[in-house]
């Protein structure tokens, strides 16, 4: 075990990166807890082991860009806007909610950020944003994030071919977490994402790595080019810790045990154990008086459509 | 002016008003202009704005919807109206859904036009009215071409809503002129509404028939040969909207007897909604229930004989009105 960890060695992040990836994994923890708890109402899905994506993309990404985001979106938000209060506020329906609680987990829009609940469909909705941008903004494009199981919708290919055809800045990210909701990519996707991006000429770009200076660095001159109008999927190899929801985990042990492995947590515990052990303390405590305070204000009022 | 002139002198005028106006759709570029020449001349005097699209309904509609959401107007043609159903995610879960449910109002500027209905040999996947599947929609509008109603007003009135709309374009009205009617008839306009009446009304009507634009020219056939032969006396009128529907303006000009035509089949429809709205006013004034006129519960076949069967018409709307009157 110390044996792989040693040869995959994560960068030095800054500190603020770190806490950043820290405030995602301690948010979405508390939410399971306050699930367990029966304090909140409905779903959610959480992005427990794919933090790092957004947080590699994060200076990727300007605030003249739109970004779509999806069912597992709370991270894309935090990363997006550090506001830990707001969404909790969304997911528990209460006062200083970001969408008034009738979004709540999925169903976000802030600026230039917006998530939906339906697989896939936000990919022609950024196609037309897309447009939008490339005549009027040149130089910022629209960002999607998708699942490996979004690819199973049609909506995908659409847009897709409209992204080569009219050459639209939109940068689609896929988070291959290798399963959907319970089946396994291999169980639902022929082929590969790289050889469907391939059949519309549009490049593919595979991550594999868990760290983040790496990633961004790799990324910064592919998504420099998306801004001059050439399409482009980033598709990251992640894992997903937890369930897909709340109690719907019927992976083998051994599956869930190769997540754990990867995840970017205990390596950076390893790897950098000061810098972590100083950080994460402090974000636990952080996230816990975030949920303290958002927990005993008023129910959020809704003031209609 | 024919009304497809009239709406495609509407298109040109909202291109020209608004900059951030598009127009998208399946083959609506010049020279070929549209399946039904609605948007000829379009794409060469606005190159850029009107964009032709592969065979993408859904993505079309987002598109629309994208361009919508970054503050531009936006207008969708569904070639033929049953094709809708192919975007139906995208108006039913994303547009109209967004216009509300991100807690505060977030405008969208977009119509979804829909060529609509059967009388042309089409068939059962190119003759539907599907009106009625949109009905009931937070968020979503539905209105109905009529030859009775300016197409740049209505398109003006319908991107003032600010959340989408779909427009019901009955086809055989392209080719028909507009406020066009038998010298028996007048026309004249009371906000959205059209109302139809015998030139001289003299005592109330005997009936009122309450139909969308693509019904109102059968509407007015019956009306015709129901005076001729029974010399009874009715009342047409034709909303431009049909959800959310005013039913404080029809209020007015309603009486004993009410009738609702539409050309959807029957199950469900439009229709059904309208009466239901109706008796909560006026069920102590009706001599009976609003009376539903609509097509057979079937496919539309392509044959011309049998698509007469099945579609409501003339004599559909004759009968059902002598049956309301003899009660």
């Amino acid at each position: 075990m110390t044996e792989t960890l040693d040869r995959l060695r994560l960068s030095r992040l800054d500190d603020d990166d770190l806490e950043l990836l820290l405030l995602v994994r301690h948010f979405e923890l508390k939410l399971l807890e306050l699930y367990g708890r029966g304090e909140l109402n409905g779903t959610t899905h959480t992005c427990l082991g794919q933090e790092y994506v957004p947080v590699a993309l994060r200076p990727l990404l300007g605030p003249d860009d739109h970004v779509f985001s999806n069912h597992r979106g709370h991270g894309h938000y935090l990363s997006a806007f550090r506001d830990p209060h707001g969404l909790l506020a969304e997911i528990m329906g209460r006062e200083g909610a970001v969408c008034g609680g009738v979004g709540g987990s999925q169903h976000i829009h802030r600026d230039r950020y917006l998530s939906t609940g339906v697989q896939g469909e936000s990919l022609p909705v950024a196609a037309g944003v897309a447009l939008h941008l490339k005549r009027s903004e040149p130089g910022a494009l629209a960002c999607v994030y998708i699942g490996d199981g979004t690819w199973g919708e049609g909506a995908v290919y659409e847009a897709l071919n409209l992204a080569a055809l009219w050459e639209l800045p939109l940068l689609l990210v896929v988070e291959n977490n290798g399963i959907a909701q319970s089946t396994p990519t291999a169980s639902h996707m022929a082929g590969t994402v790289g050889s469907r991006a391939a059949a519309f000429g549009i490049r593919h770009h595979l991550v594999v790595s868990g760290d983040v200076n790496e990633i961004r660095a790799s990324l910064g001159p592919l998504v420099a080019e998306v801004r001059g109008s050439r399409p482009l999927v980033v598709e990251f190899v992640t894992h997903r810790l937890g369930p897909h929801s709340k109690g719907d985990d019927i992976r083998p042990a051994g599956a869930v045990r190769a997540a754990r492995d990867n995840d970017w947590y205990d390596r950076y515990a390893h790897d950098h154990p000061d810098q972590f052990h100083r950080l994460d303390g402090l974000v636990r405590a952080e996230v816990q008086a975030i949920a303290d305070e958002v927990a005993a204000r008023p129910p959020a009022r809704w003031e209609g459509a | 002016m024919r009304v497809a002139e009239n709406l495609n002198a509407a298109l040109h005028g909202l291109l020209d008003d608004d900059p951030t106006a598009y127009v998208l759709g399946e083959d609506i570029t010049d020279p070929y202009g549209g399946a039904f020449k609605v948007t000829r001349g379009l794409s060469t005097r606005f190159p850029g704005r009107v964009i032709g699209t592969p065979i993408s309904e859904g993505a079309l509609t987002g598109v629309a919807a994208g361009l919508a959401l970054t503050g531009n107007t936006a207008v969708a043609e569904i070639m033929f109206g049953d094709f809708v159903a192919l975007a139906f995610d995208q108006l039913c879960n994303f547009a109209s859904k967004s216009v509300s449910m991100y807690g505060r109002r977030l405008p969208l500027r977009m119509v979804v036009r829909c060529p609509t209905g059967g009388g042309r040999g089409y068939g059962p996947t190119h003759s539907q009215s599907l009106q009625k599947h949109f009905v009931g929609m937070p968020g979503l509008s539905l209105y109905e071409m009529s030859p009775f109603h300016d197409n740049r007003a209505v398109l003006g009135a319908m991107l003032e809503r600010g959340e989408p709309c779909v427009f019901f374009e009955d086809k055989v009205l392209y080719t028909r002129q507009m406020d066009q009617v038998d010298p028996l008839f007048t026309v004249r306009r009371d906000g959205d509404l059209a109302v139809v009446e015998l030139r001289d009304p003299g005592d109330r009507p005997d009936y009122v028939i309450i139909a969308p634009g693509g019904v109102a020219h059968r509407a007015l056939a019956a009306m015709r040969s129901l005076l001729v032969e029974q010399e009874v006396s009715g009342r047409l009128l034709v909303p431009s909207r049909l959800y959310p529907l005013d039913v404080e303006a029809l209020l007015p000009y309603l009486g004993e007897v009410v009738l609702v035509a539409e050309e959807s089949t029957a199950g469900g429809t439009w229709g059904s909604e309208v009466a239901h709205l109706l008796h909560g006013r006026l069920w102590d004034r009706l001599r009976g229930p609003v009376r539903l006129v609509h097509s057979r519960a079937s496919v539309i076949p392509t044959a011309a004989h049998l698509e007469n069967e099945v579609l409501v018409g003339e004599s559909t709307i004759h009968h059902a009105v002598r049956e309301a009157l003899r009660g």
